[in-house]
């Protein structure tokens, strides 16, 4: 016969009462570029305030925050477009493989080779599609007839284009849709091979389709790239982003997995921000 | 993380707090219902026992508004973080209340049929444990109402209480049973009826949990003290 009211001590026994867990962060893969301490200035304005961030190799990190918030300038210092405009500089680190990419002894056209960018507006050349891809390919390597044919199969394989343009490789890029020139500009970043892809805003010219065509790329491009992907767009952040940091006035206000940036957001500012609570 | 701001777009606010005020009601109704269905069997009032039983309906139907309500604005506000989470919770809480309803509902009925006996059951164990039952419905309803964490915690935390007054009164009524054969219907349904207040003081601690998330955005995740031992219980006639 058991004695109930001894039974519920001994059950009762060793119940802790609940505490705040933490939250686990995903197991962040090697970090493919790691920025530390970084600040940009336009003049003396300083547009980056030492940001610390990693992104890691074959994921893709959101970064989202409201306009003139330096998004878009972190993207503009990994490949160094900021060396056009004088004036603007970047102090700190964003170490690649070892290699300080905004240190001044960088070789600019090996590492824009290493690290590609789509723009938000598609920029096709005023060329053929053919060469739109072969066209930066030829400033990298020296490659046979055969072997660009090749490549430039691959790209737009790869880009989600192949099929549409396969029978037109030597019309005009302008007479493909938004849709089309945008993938194509994909097509011709990924041609060089780069180990990195910088998406500025690559679908707000874009209608719906076409936007989930190039999220559907953009996931399966990150088997083989590294992708860094700015957009206003929040929900697209949620669907495409492994990672997601939320910027604020030059500040890196919070960085987590986007499961948990848009379900349980540590900071109030990150909570407001994509809760439509800002002012 | 509670919404210290209002959202930009106010008819999605609106939305919000309509949501907010549907599911603090429908806690309001489960209360006076479960506060009827008490009153029933502790006072033997069989108007109050109809009472329970017709809300019922009224229930369901409040569960039913919520939910398409709650799929509407899935739909269409495309809720993240601390938006999402209370509107998850909300569905989450409606479903709870509405099984306490028909625990109500059901301890009613079952007060009718005691009605027929003349059993003298001993009122205290059960009042006692009704006033802790509504006790805990209260203060989660209070919780859920005022976006209480702190307060959802402290529900969490006392439904102990109830799961112990439940064993003893189980051990209470199958001695009876024990003492004499003609006690095992009324008795059978006390049981029940005890099971049933026992189940709403759980459903209680869900909501709680429930609470404690969308606030915090932390899932209590550790196990709840779990008191009702009556399933492992052997009571024996005495002599053996």
């Amino acid at each position: 016969m058991t004695d109930s009211s001894t039974t519920i001590a001994a059950a009762n026994q060793g119940i802790a009462s609940p505490t705040l867990q933490t939250r686990p962060e995903t197991a962040a893969s090697i970090a493919k570029i790691a920025i530390r301490n970084l600040d940009f200035f336009y003049g003396n304005n300083r547009a980056l305030k030492a940001i610390d961030l990693d992104f890691p190799e074959r994921q893709v990190t959101g970064l989202i925050g409201p306009s003139g918030c330096g998004k878009s300038t972190l993207l503009r210092c990994l490949n160094r477009m900021y060396d056009l405009y004088p004036g603007q500089r970047a102090t700190g680190e964003a170490m690649m493989d070892g290699q300080n990419i905004i240190a001044p002894d960088v070789d600019l056209n090996a590492l824009r080779s290493r690290i590609g960018m789509v723009f938000q507006k598609p920029t096709p050349f005023p060329m053929t599609i053919y060469d739109n891809i072969a066209f930066g390919v030829k400033l990298h390597e020296k490659l046979s007839k055969t072997q660009m044919d090749e490549r430039v199969e691959w790209s737009l394989s790869r880009a989600a284009l192949w099929d549409e343009a396969k029978d037109r490789l030597n019309s005009p890029a302008g007479g493909l849709s938004g849709g089309q020139q945008q993938r194509l500009c994909i097509a011709r970043s990924i041609a060089v091979r780069p180990e990195v892809i910088l998406f500025d805003e690559p679908t707000s010219a874009l209608d719906p389709i076409s936007t989930l065509k190039v999220e559907e790329l953009i996931d399966e491009l990150k088997r083989d790239f590294t992708i860094a992907i700015v957009t206003h767009n929040m929900q697209q952040a949620a669907r495409c982003a492994d990672r997601v940091a939320f910027f604020y006035l030059g500040e890196m206000v919070e960085v987590g997995t986007a499961a948990q940036m848009f379900t349980a957001p540590r900071e109030v500012r990150t909570q407001q921000y994509i809760t439509g609570r800002f002012s | 993380m509670t919404q210290t701001k209002d959202h930009i777009v106010k008819s999605y606010q609106q939305d919000l707090k309509r949501l907010h005020d549907l599911v603090t009601e429908m806690g309001g109704m489960v209360e006076r219902q479960v506060a009827l269905a008490c009153n029933a069997i502790l006072q033997r009032d069989r108007a109050d026992a109809t009472r329970a039983m017709e809300a019922d309906a009224k229930v369901d139907a409040r569960e039913h508004e919520i939910e398409q309500f709650v799929i509407q604005l899935l739909a269409l506000r495309q809720p993240v973080a601390g938006d999402l989470r209370h509107i998850v919770a909300s569905l989450k809480a409606t479903g709870d209340l509405e099984r306490i309803g028909d625990y109500a509902a059901n301890v009613a009925k079952r007060s009718l049929v005691l009605e027929q006996f003349n059993m003298r059951y001993a009122a205290t164990g059960l009042a006692h444990m009704a006033g802790l039952v509504q006790d805990n419905l209260k203060r989660i309803i209070d919780a859920i109402s005022a976006d209480d964490a702190e307060k959802a915690m402290q529900v969490w935390r006392s439904d102990e209480a109830i799961d112990e007054i439940y064993n003893a009164l189980f051990r209470e009524l199958v001695t009876y049973m024990m003492e004499d054969p003609r006690n095992i219907t009324p008795c059978t349904h006390l049981l029940f009826i005890a099971k049933n207040l026992e189940r709403i003081g759980d459903h209680a601690t869900n909501i709680a949990e429930t609470v404690y998330y969308a606030v915090t955005g932390i899932p209590l995740t550790e196990a709840r003290p779990k008191g009702d031992l009556s399933a492992f219980a052997v009571i024996k006639p005495q002599g053996n």
